[in-house]
């Protein structure tokens, strides 16, 4: 068994099958796509970030999370009509920050899932607004409130997600 | 992983090429019939894309086997219902045709040039781009079909949006309510023209008309023609909220027309002609002999009718023909909808007669 050691405690590493690797993000963006058609308010939830957190603090390993987030992002990118990269540079970003915080702290509980999604979820967003006004000059504007509303749902959604994927985590 | 660690020279050369694989894809364009396109975006959507049409195929063959098949429940009823509706829309459609064919005769004589929609293809809803910000649908056809940017997109109730990309065998259209798209848009009754964007919220504002024009709420909004992509006349949605906003101008936020995050089917409109309109020559002919045509099961009026005899026009309409397949009036037990269809359908013909006898009059021809 291969494992990290931090100050206290011992964080476990996880690896995840190949089928689980590649079908689980393909689900979710082929969801995030298809499901609005019948369920508007669908739009509301990233399944694509939920995958790319879930993957990278399973695994802990900031390489592989920063890949896995740039190649979901990427995918993203392709089904809108934006410029391609920023969703890739912001789930980059998650995927390195999720995978680096995995490594430090117990993220296996529900409520420690539940923030840890919300606060990702924001500075994604954040991210987003900031390289889509900054850097393609996309006139764009920031919804606080909306935005707020949205990570909470996304925050609940995905403490259910966790525990489903979970069962396809072996230790590593 | 273990696989990975026994073999980390070969992981890290895969990554390598991966990434520069991937950069490649990203500044590559391949070149299409309609401009080039990222080819990382045609692997993208390539991947995506196909599973929805497989989903699609599925669920609309489940879906026609369970409604053609199965569940045929009130199907009678439903059928004696459209039958009285169609009867109504008849005779409406006699009271329409005359109106048109008048405005076609001024429009003639004025010399105007109008847009007809000459060409559509039907196009079904296959997926979404998933992002809030970014509000476009994906519809399964495409080049193949004919399909070329900056065509208008629309349903019966109203526009949808304009294709922005082609490929084979699917297309993206752009919805008027995304930040970045513009329709030339004019006030039906104000008659004032101005642009209708999308908002972050993904609502449709019309924007540049002046603080000092008196807009009302519930005024319908219908495209001007000026954006060159949506032929004039189709209609938008209507004004619910007017308020005022920068620079001297309103902020009018409109209802679309069409249920543009509830759409399945869609029409594209593939060829719009320019064409005069010609005078339709016509024999005088009097409202009640149209009518006859149209209802076989009305009874044609007597060709002398006594002059003593007020409402002799509409009566033979609210009398029951012989017929109870054409009758207007609904069978006993109807619904109260179905009543209220028959109170229109018994005052039609005298409508219909008036709007018929007056062109005639003033067009003499």
């Amino acid at each position: 068994m291969q494992s990290s050691v931090t100050s206290s405690e011992q964080i476990q590493v996880h690896r995840l099958g190949l089928p689980v690797t590649v079908g689980a993000p393909l689900v979710a963006l082929f969801l995030q796509a298809y499901v609005p058609i019948y369920l508007p308010f669908f739009t509301i939830l990233d399944l694509p970030l939920l995958v790319t957190i879930f993957f990278a603090v399973a695994r802990r390993g900031p390489v592989s999370g920063l890949l896995t987030g740039g190649v979901i992002g990427l995918v993203q990118d392709s089904l809108t009509h934006q410029p391609l990269g920023l969703y890739g540079i912001a789930k980059t970003i998650i995927g390195y920050l999720a995978s680096s915080l995995g490594v430090k702290l117990d993220v296996e509980n529900h409520g420690s899932r539940f923030l840890m999604t919300f606060v990702f979820y924001l500075l994604h967003e954040t991210i987003y607004h900031a390289v889509a006004r900054g850097l393609v000059r996309e006139a764009l504007q920031m919804r606080w409130g909306h935005m707020l509303i949205a990570a909470i749902i996304n925050a609940i959604v995905a403490v259910p997600i966790f525990t489903l994927l979970d069962k396809a985590k072996r230790r590593a | 992983m273990d696989l990975i660690s026994r073999h980390r020279n070969l992981t890290v050369l895969v990554l390598a090429l991966f990434v520069q694989v991937v950069g490649l894809a990203v500044q590559v364009k391949r070149p299409t019939d309609h401009g080039p396109v990222r080819l990382v975006r045609l692997w993208g959507i390539d991947l995506i894309v196909p599973a929805e049409h497989v989903v699609m195929e599925a669920q609309g063959w489940m879906h026609n086997g369970w409604r053609n098949y199965l569940y045929l429940r009130d199907v009678r009823h439903e059928n004696d219902r459209l039958q009285e509706e169609n009867l109504r829309l008849r005779l409406e459609l006699v009271r329409l045709a005359q109106d048109a064919g008048q405005a076609q005769r001024l429009q003639a004589l004025l010399r105007f040039k109008e847009e007809v929609i000459s060409e559509t293809v039907a196009a079904q809803v296959i997926g979404t781009s998933g992002s809030e910000n970014s509000r476009l649908i994906y519809i399964d056809k495409g080049a193949n079909d004919g399909i070329k940017p900056d065509m208008a997109v629309v349903v019966p109730e109203g526009i949808v949006g304009k294709i922005i990309k082609v490929f084979p065998s699917m297309s993206q259209v752009l919805e008027i309510n995304d930040q970045s798209s513009g329709v030339g848009a004019l006030l039906e009754k104000a008659r004032l023209q101005g642009i209708l964007k999308g908002t972050p919220a993904g609502e449709t504002m019309v924007h540049y008309i002046m603080a000092d024009e008196k807009i009302e709420k519930g005024e319908p909004v219908v495209t001007s023609g000026g954006d060159r992509i949506f032929p004039k006349g189709l209609p938008i949605g209507r004004v619910v909220q007017v308020d005022p906003g920068p620079e001297a101008f309103l902020n009018i936020r409109v209802k679309p027309a069409a249920t543009l995050n509830r759409l399945e089917e869609v029409l594209v409109i593939t060829k719009i002609d320019e064409q005069q309109p010609d005078l339709i020559p016509e024999a005088p002919m009097r409202a009640v002999d149209i009518l006859a045509q149209h209802l076989p099961g009305v009874p044609v009026k007597p060709p002398a009718p006594n002059p003593g005899q007020p409402g002799a026009t509409a009566a033979p309409a609210s009398t029951p023909p012989p017929s109870a397949g054409n009758s207007p009036v609904p069978p006993a037990g109807a619904s109260p909808a179905a009543g209220a269809g028959k109170a229109k359908t018994e005052q039609k013909p005298a409508t219909a007669v008036k709007n018929t006898a007056v062109p005639k009059k003033e067009n003499p021809q």
